[in-house]
């Protein structure tokens, strides 16, 4: 029972971890490109497991900011997932304090949506299908960060090979995926604004900081949506 | 990058993984805690993502040159029609074409 739950829960996750794979491959030679070693690019994959945030990191770490801004905006970019976790609770209450740690661990944006829609369907959530769904994701993450990054290693320019064009378009990909969410036009166009006016006035990184906040505070006050939504989760996203 | 660089960048990451953690325990956490978030502050949290995002990616517009600008304007054309991935294909190709063949 337990077994076949697991090789379910691996199944589930397969197409997940086929649309994943080529972000951890670029995350791993971006990250070489921005000063990582091999061992770098790994160990974040394997501890951070998160990978829109993984390459804020990266980002950051290659325009020296400082070490507490970078985690902190880690943080921020990863906030969603405390909507996440507020709304799983109801269905891994059964798990063990030790399962519980691994199930918050391995909670990625598709684990959250799997999750929720098989306890919507009527069907048990347990560990095993839990654990499978979730390995299948996270030990290819490892390999294919482990191989873009080999394979950054043997880039002389990257400007030669268009690499320097991916990070921005990748962090456009993912402002885009939010795109369904309430108020996100105007949060997205007063960031943009507040970031490129921070960046002339005050300098890099605190455009960072006060671009985010900016948008942030703006979707505090604006008028709440009647209806209420499920967090909107996206769609590749490791 | 020298060695007192290098341990930094580890204790970075560190740092960041536990930050995570903290994001993907912390709804839960809460949710014990307390019965419901305020909706406004919900509100706010839904947008923090956007909001930190696009200074990412405006600056970037601005900054890195008129062929990445394009590049980035074919990639948002594409992007609201198709995934992530033909997006970075679609910027990726624009900017190889302009560098390789125009300049």
């Amino acid at each position: 029972m337990t077994k076949d739950d697991f090789w379910q829960g691996v199944r589930g996750g397969f197409p997940v971890m086929v649309s994943a794979a080529p972000f951890g491959a670029l995350f791993g030679a971006l990250a070489v490109d921005n000063g990582f070693s091999v061992f770098d690019a790994v160990f974040m994959s394997a501890t951070v497991y998160a990978g829109a945030s993984q390459m804020v990191g990266l980002e950051l770490f290659g325009h020296n900011v400082q070490p507490w801004l970078i985690v902190l905006s880690i943080f921020a970019v990863n906030f969603r997932h405390i909507l996440y976790s507020a709304s799983i609770a109801r269905h891994i209450r059964h798990f063990s304090g030790l399962q519980k740690f691994f199930a918050f661990f391995l909670l990625v944006d598709p684990q959250y949506a799997e999750t929720e829609k098989r306890a919507e369907r009527g069907e048990p959530v347990t560990f095993a299908w839990y654990l499978g769904f979730g390995m299948i994701i996270y030990l290819p993450w490892q390999i294919m960060t482990l191989l873009g990054a080999i394979f950054g290693q043997m880039i002389g320019d990257p400007k030669a090979i268009g690499l320097d064009v991916l990070l921005p378009i990748y962090f456009m990909g993912l402002v885009l995926g939010f795109r369904k969410r309430d108020n996100w036009l105007p949060v997205v166009a007063v960031s943009s604004l507040a970031s490129i006016a921070a960046m002339h006035v005050v300098g890099s990184p605190w455009h960072v900081s006060i671009g985010a906040i900016a948008g942030i505070l703006l979707a505090a006050c604006m008028p709440l949506s009647k209806r209420h939504e499920e967090p909107v989760t996206l769609e590749h996203e490791v | 990058m020298d060695n007192a660089e290098h341990m930094h960048l580890i204790y970075v990451i560190l740092a960041a993984a536990v930050a995570t953690f903290l994001t993907r325990i912390g709804g839960y956490v809460m949710i014990t805690q307390m019965k419901r978030i305020p909706p406004r502050m919900e509100a706010a949290l839904n947008a923090v993502p956007a909001a930190v995002l696009s200074t990412l990616v405006a600056p970037a517009f601005l900054s890195g040159g008129w062929d990445v600008a394009v590049a980035m304007l074919v990639a948002l054309a594409v992007g609201l029609r198709y995934s992530s991935l033909w997006m970075l294909l679609a910027g990726w190709l624009v900017v190889m074409a302009i560098r390789h063949l125009l300049v």
